[in-house]
């Protein structure tokens, strides 16, 4: 508890310092937070892509069950399917209607013999779609085919670039925060050299000594983590409706409280461990004991 | 309790501080060290506490060899010492209450009991009143009685004060010096560098002059008890006892 005051203490009688390292981790802990609601969100509309069906094969009006059957026996002998799923003209209205009911010009304009009736198809590896696709291709009964590869590989491609960067700029900031820490509290510790010394000739041991330190260093990480985490928890509740009307259909948003929470604790624990390396390093840089 | 063999202090710049040290001060002995500035005395200090290390020689403080002590068994040495420093060295952040309780802080000592005991030895040395007062806001002789306070809170058996009178007016050294004197008839063992030479006149206790590093003079040495003791086992006693009731008898 005496150092817990003592710590205080430390971080009361140098405000200015204090404000420092706890904009330098709140700023860190935003871009951590961003990142991360970036990297869930890219990762849930590539789930959304991929658990969507991968081939779309469209049907010729006079395609006969017959042939609908033989081919879909073809395809799931190969062993590279992972689901198939046939959708009849009539499903088809359906899901039209579906999607359009709020517009009865377009329901009134449309009837189950206009639409042609489909395969959804999944395939176990990404890399066999193209196969399939050509396999569905040269079917005399097969009109169009349509495969969602393109979108889930950009997003992807985008996804891995995000993370990459992110990566890139959390380890950089987490590494400026560091050094900005150390600089802060090692300059606490030389202004208070002649205290330590009169300590030591007490009998204080050097962990009596390093204690505050170190729980200073926690205290900047965790106000930080809480800032940063606040400000970027309120920016996200902000925006979600415009974002929820931007990705209609795609089940990203609202966020959960729990999942929330759990990225506060672990902020927190990140917040705590990048402060006791920070003042772990300016005490034993500038604290020989 | 407190012996030096040989002891020598060589300072990087070349001077010594101390050159060839033979003493043996032994419990419950108030000693005076009577020098010029830069004879010596601090640093015989600061050797005795570890603050510095010896150049060469022995030196042993109870059942620790304080020349070769181990930096993990240094706060178990300043325990068993507590020191007046000349500078006083107090916290001018922390209230005298803070200043006098941070010992016990150190050992692990805190709470209820601990509070107790600074308020015991606060009231022992006539400061209570002014516990939660800044060192800022204290006359000369208070911040002495604030530093002696810190440095008997945690009952040691050494009590080294250096100057502790430097600054001070004729009345206010006599009141710190009969603090001290009160803590060493309870046991402890003192020794008070000082230019006083009027206390140490008056006091006529055993007296170390120290110049440029060396002992020069070991006055009043009939204090040392331990010479006694070993005259008792010896049965050299004896006849000083006969010898002196003799001569009361005659008095009477």
């Amino acid at each position: 508890m005496k150092f817990f005051s003592t710590a205080w203490r430390n971080i009361r009688r140098s405000p200015y310092q204090a404000l420092s390292a706890v904009l330098i981790m709140s700023l860190t802990f935003l871009v951590i937070s961003f990142f991360v609601f970036l990297l869930v969100g890219s990762s849930k509309i590539i789930n959304f892509f991929e658990s969507k069906p991968q081939v779309t094969a469209f049907f010729k009006n006079d395609a006969t069950q017959q042939q609908i059957n033989g081919l879909q026996n073809e395809l799931s002998t190969s062993g590279e399917i992972a689901s198939i799923k046939f959708v009849s003209k009539d499903e088809a209205l359906k899901i039209y209607k579906e999607q359009n009911k709020d517009d009865p010009l377009l329901l009134d304009l449309v009837t189950a013999d206009v639409l042609p009736a489909s395969f959804e198809i999944s395939a176990v590896k990404i890399e066999d779609l193209a196969g399939i696709s050509e396999t569905l291709k040269k079917s005399p009964i097969v009109s169009e085919v349509i495969y969602q590869r393109d979108v889930v590989s950009a997003l992807t491609s985008w996804t891995n670039a995000i993370r990459q960067i992110g990566l890139a700029l959390i380890i950089l900031l987490s590494a400026v925060s560091v050094f900005i820490m150390v600089t802060i509290i090692g300059v606490k510790i030389s202004r208070k050299k002649p205290d330590i010394e009169i300590m030591k000739l007490i009998g204080a041991t050097s962990w009596y000594i390093r204690w505050p330190f170190i729980i200073e260093g926690v205290t900047y990480g965790a106000i930080g983590a809480i800032i940063g985490w606040t400000i970027s928890v309120g920016v996200l509740l902000y925006t979600t409706p415009f974002l929820e009307s931007f990705l209609k259909g795609i089940p990203v948003l609202p966020v959960s409280l729990l999942s929330l929470l759990g990225l506060l604790a672990f902020e927190l624990l990140l917040a705590s461990l990048l402060g006791i390396l920070s003042s772990y390093l300016a005490v034993l840089r500038y604290l020989k004991t | 309790m407190i012996k030096l063999d040989g002891v020598s202090k060589k300072f990087a710049t070349g001077t010594f501080g101390l050159s060839e040290i033979n003493l043996a001060i032994d419990k419950g002995e108030f000693v005076f060290l009577v020098g010029a500035t830069g004879s010596g005395k601090t640093t015989l200090f600061r050797i005795l506490i570890r603050d510095l290390v010896p150049s060469e020689g022995k030196v042993r403080v109870g059942d620790l060899d304080v020349s070769t002590l181990p930096k993990s068994k240094l706060t178990t040495l300043r325990k068993m010492i507590g020191v007046v420093f000349q500078d006083l060295k107090l916290l001018n952040d922390r209230t005298i209450f803070e200043n006098v309780v941070l010992p016990l802080d150190v050992s692990g000592e805190t709470g209820l009991g601990a509070a107790e005991k600074v308020e015991k030895i606060l009231r022992k040395v006539g400061i209570f009143e002014h516990k939660d007062k800044f060192p800022v806001q204290l006359s000369g002789g208070e911040l002495q009685r604030t530093a002696i306070a810190r440095a008997l809170v945690l009952s040691p058996q050494i009590i080294l004060a250096d100057e502790p009178t430097g600054n001070l007016d004729a009345a206010t050294s006599w009141e710190i010096v009969k603090i001290l004197s009160d803590i060493n008839k309870e046991g402890t063992t003192v020794i008070m560098a000082t230019h006083n030479t009027d206390i140490v006149k008056s006091m006529d206790m055993r007296t170390i002059h120290i110049d440029r590093g060396k002992i020069v003079k070991d006055e009043n040495i009939k204090h040392v008890v331990i010479k006694e003791k070993e005259k008792d086992e010896k049965g050299e006693n004896k006849d000083d006892k006969e010898v002196k009731e003799k001569g009361e008898g005659k008095k009477e």
